[in-house]
């Protein structure tokens, strides 16, 4: 009982830099531009935005402590790109919303077959 | 242009679900499962006052054990005989000590279509990533350690 009453509280305090991360619309835009576009340098992702690279940059690091997305080298490149593990977690959430929607459509499911 | 990227929806999703099935019943049936407040509670577990119109709050208490005190308004959005049910409402809005009516809501929509056999139900809610972030680590902690338990323990029960 306990066991599972810590490891619940662990995934809790798992998400929660996740959703942090994800409740900003700058931020939402950018890992939507690295899952189609891919591995990109700061340059490439603050290009026509209207932000500055300043503030992608501080984006990305906030995103960064999240685990959603790393920056690696390429050649003499610095590039972001996706960490789509973490990812997961965060739709872990709507996961367990969409499991309850499960229970009441077989509920519904039962209701009207049964009547 | 690249922050207002029209691509980004093409990130792994956070705001919606979506769930389809099929039951087997004909249409009408299924619309006065879910058209109908009184039927609509039965299997949402929830003891709806006064019938659904468009435009109008229903509320109700939810009649699952240990959820008795949660109290679930319902906005009705829009009402389309037979085919289209939709409402707004706050997830998890589970703490009575706490007012939820200034905070976003997320929408629900029921479609319902003719299958082969009976009625194909689609179930939309959506507008997730608008809920502020503590309660969707709320309804995270609740779904770990509650909800779900109860509604499985439910089903037990009925079946």
């Amino acid at each position: 009982m306990s066991r599972s009453r810590s490891t619940a509280a662990l995934r809790v305090a798992d998400a929660v830099p996740v959703f942090v991360a994800l409740g900003d619309e700058t931020r939402l835009s950018l890992l939507g531009r690295l899952s189609v576009d891919g591995p990109l340098s700061i340059t490439r992702l603050s290009e026509g935005t209207g932000v500055t690279r300043q503030a992608i940059t501080r984006h990305l690091y906030a995103l960064g402590d999240a685990g959603l997305v790393r920056n690696a080298r390429r050649g003499r490149e610095m590039v972001w790109e996706l960490d789509a593990k973490r990812l997961e977690k965060a739709r872990q959430y709507l996961d367990q919303i969409a499991a309850q929607w499960d229970d009441a459509a077989d509920r519904l499911k039962a209701f009207v077959e049964d009547g | 242009m690249a922050v207002q990227t029209p691509n980004a929806q093409d990130a792994p999703s956070t705001d919606r679900i979506e769930k389809r099935v099929v039951l087997r019943a004909p249409q009408t049936r299924v619309w006065r499962a879910i058209s109908n407040s009184k039927e609509f509670g039965t299997w949402f577990r929830v003891n709806l006052e006064g019938a659904f119109i468009a435009g109008a709050t229903t509320k109700g208490k939810m009649t699952i054990p240990k959820y008795e005190h949660v109290t679930v308004d319902l906005q009705v959005e829009r009402i389309e005989p037979e085919r289209y049910f939709s409402y707004r409402w706050h997830p998890y809005a589970i703490d009575p000590a706490k007012d939820y009516s200034a905070e976003p809501t997320t929408l629900v929509e029921f479609i319902l279509e003719e299958a082969d056999g009976g009625t194909a139900l689609t179930i939309i809610e959506s507008g997730f990533d608008k809920i502020p972030l503590a309660r969707r680590v709320e309804a995270f902690r609740m779904n770990d350690q509650g909800w779900g338990g109860q509604i499985k323990a439910i089903e037990k029960y009925v079946s």
